[in-house]
């Protein structure tokens, strides 16, 4: 990885041409365990243009879960001011909020969390459901979305039916199909074998490089977050380096490097192969 | 989320555990059949009683001679000698609510034709208590007045005496004994059936109440007056107005005890709603049992899908759904579980009353009412015990529901 330090820690650092789509302004946050209090954000600042595609890291307990659920409008700062769009979001209601996460945000999830023996089609559907969008629309933007994400012919199937990467990608054009402003993804490779990684990569790439879709990446392991334009990195509580990527990896050109399935399987059966063999010659 | 959208959520979730869906059911279905089936048995039992009390005669008032003391003794319904043709008169002239009166009076005896006898009730009356009871003749005719006035031994026949005396030969103009003295067969009436008790009301046998008062029973008074007021609200009415006329002409002082009774037929019918709404309260403490284990079985299975589907609420609330979305869909749930419990419950019930009304011949009749309360009290039931359910899910925080495993 390589780290090379171009802003100091704890100071906003975007692309001044570009609209700023968030920003936070020291932000806290406490969770009151009855006797503890945990400190789990310690004054985060930060501000993240339009088009970019940021990568949040750091250990566990470093808080960078927290400020993902900050930032994805699951959870209230306890003390600091967040801006999405330009609005102030941190003193909204419930409702509110859910609001903002239907429209602006589009979340994707390590264990995909798609509904269960329903369509990918009505899985991606689901935001524009509660959009209040008509039936006939709904039907066509969740395949547009469907189509971006390349499963526009697995409409109809159900998760059970559909590979960990196709239910990722699924999952993907769930987050899309409100156009929001930010798509969110924790840690989406975490629950997928490498090349389906940077097959979910190169997805999130095309839409941040052709599309314009704003990312932020929740990961721990640095070869995913290479993929990303920006590194965060967090560390007890507080944004410890905020990083441009160098040598960024393209996952188009990664994918060539990588056996495809069928090389896969068939490099598989080769080592069974040679150890069938030499279990054979030992016996 | 609109409410149609809402409603295939429901239906498709419900559908997903089918088994313990009707399970569910159950407990609703098995409480609105029963209620369904008992009330169309109840109101077919209360449809028969209303027959024989409106055969009295909708606007009927009876007064009958009551008790009198003899020093401390009392000596029952018609033991006393007060109530008499005069008073009947009085009643007519002076009480405009009271249309027409018959006085009556009754003696057992033995009647003979040829080689058939029978012991039967004998009632004296004049020919206009056959209007007052709405009581046709059928064959031949009544006696007249002027037959009432000469004391003629004269009399109509109930269709039970006739089928004894007489089996398949026209009675008319025919000769019977009644005691010791022959009557003239003028008429037979009308079959009226069993009365509210039970009692067959066709053995029996009328003649002039004057020709029972001197040549059967040998009394100058009466038992009692059938009378019919203009109208059934008339027959309410003039309760008080006949009470203290017959109190001023039998001299009985403030404070001492009627010595006649006065029924209406409102009276009849009040006793009769009164067991009816002890019916429908009975019916009613036994429906909300049934519903109430129905509606928490509901409580008990919404809390498990809450639980089972923490994820899924995780999920539909990080992509937007408010609270109010969340607690609609499970209460529209919760809902639709009890309301197709009470459906099903209607149609079993339906079904069953039309069984036992095939299998047993039990009258029955369907209560449009207890439908309409049936597919209420199953939404409320749905509404009632779903709400704590939906309102907890509705609670969940998204971050917690989306990590729940």
């Amino acid at each position: 990885m390589a780290d090379q330090i171009i802003v100091a820690p704890d100071l906003p650092s975007a692309d001044p041409a570009k609209k700023p789509v968030i920003r936070l302004e020291n932000v806290f946050k406490t969770y009151d365990l009855g006797e503890v209090q945990v400190q789990a954000l310690r004054g985060v600042s930060l501000e993240i243009s339009e088009g970019e595609f940021v990568a949040v890291m750091g250990p566990s307990g470093s808080g960078k879960s927290t400020i993902m659920n900050i930032l994805g409008c699951l959870d209230r700062p306890t003390k600091g001011r967040y801006f999405l769009d330009g609005v102030d979001v941190s003193g909204m209601s419930k409702t509110e909020l859910a609001r903002i996460r239907n429209r602006k945000l589009g979340f994707v999830f390590q264990q995909f969390n798609l509904l269960a023996r329903t369509s990918a089609l009505e899985n991606v559907e689901l935001p524009t459901v509660y959009a209040g969008i008509s039936p006939e629309e709904r039907t066509k933007r969740a395949m547009e979305a469907l189509t971006r994400v390349g499963l526009a012919q697995r409409a109809g199937h159900h998760p059970a039916q559909l590979s960990g990467g196709q239910q990722q990608r699924v999952a993907i054009a769930r987050g899309l199909v409100n156009r929001p402003s930010i798509l969110l993804a924790d840690e989406p490779t975490g629950n997928l074998d490498s090349r389906t990684s940077v097959e979910i990569m190169d997805i999130l790439q095309t839409l941040n490089n052709e599309q314009g879709i704003t990312i932020i990446l929740v990961t721990h392991e640095p070869d995913i977050a290479q993929y990303a334009r920006r590194n965060l990195l967090f560390r007890d509580g507080k944004l410890k380096r905020d990083i441009l990527v160098q040598d960024r990896l393209v996952a188009q050109e990664v994918l060539k490097t990588l056996p495809t399935v069928e090389q896969q399987a068939a490099e598989d059966a080769e080592e069974e192969n040679q150890r069938q063999a030499k279990s054979d010659a030992t016996a | 989320m609109d409410f149609m959208n809402t409603f295939r959520l429901a239906l498709r979730a419900l559908s997903r555990n089918k088994m313990r869906s009707a399970l569910t059911m159950l407990g609703i279905i098995i409480g609105v059949g029963a209620v369904i089936a008992v009330v169309s048995i109840g109101q077919g039992a209360q449809y028969i009683v209303q027959q024989g009390i409106q055969a009295m005669g909708t606007n009927a008032v009876f007064i009958s001679a009551g008790s009198n003391r003899a020093g401390g003794v009392r000596q029952g319904y018609g033991g006393v000698k007060t109530l008499t043709i005069d008073d009947l008169n009085a009643i007519l002239k002076e009480i405009p609510l009271i249309k027409e009166a018959s006085p009556a009076l009754s003696s057992r005896q033995q009647i003979v034709y040829g080689n058939q006898n029978w012991n039967t009730q004998i009632t004296g009356i004049t020919p206009n208590y056959f209007e007052i009871r709405t009581w046709p003749v059928q064959a031949g005719s009544a006696f007249s007045d002027e037959e009432v006035d000469i004391a003629a031994n004269v009399c109509v026949l109930g269709t039970t005496v006739e089928k004894i005396l007489f089996a398949a030969e026209n009675p008319i103009g025919k000769t019977i004994r009644i005691g010791n003295l022959p009557f003239r067969v003028d008429g037979v009436l009308e079959s009226k059936g069993q009365n509210v008790t039970g009692q067959d009301q066709d053995d029996v046998i009328f003649a002039p109440y004057t020709t029972v008062q001197r040549k059967i029973s040998g009394i100058t008074w009466l038992q009692f007056i059938a009378a019919s007021a203009v109208s059934q609200e008339a027959s309410v009415a003039a309760v008080a107005p006949i009470t203290s006329l017959l109190r001023e002409r039998h001299r009985i002082r403030n404070g001492d005890d009627d010595d006649f009774l006065i029924r209406t037929q409102a009276d009849i019918a009040d006793l009769q709603n009164q067991t009816q709404s002890t019916m429908t309260y009975l019916l009613g403490g036994i429906a909300s049992v049934s519903l109430l284990v129905g509606g928490i079985g509901i409580m008990n299975i919404m809390l498990v899908s809450v639980t089972e589907r923490t994820r899924e609420i995780g999920v539909r609330m990080a992509v937007g759904a408010t609270e109010d979305d969340v607690r609609r869909q499970f209460l529209v749930e919760a809902v639709t579980l009890s309301m197709m419990g009470g459906f099903i419950g209607i149609i079993l019930g339906l079904v069953g009353s039309a069984l036992i009304s095939n299998l047993l011949s039990w009258p029955t009749l369907i209560s449009g009412k207890a439908i309409i309360a049936a597919v209420i009290f199953s939404a409320a039931v749905g509404i009632f015990f779903g709400y704590y359910p939906a309102h907890k899910a509705a609670q969940l925080d998204p971050i917690e529901a989306l990590r729940y495993e």
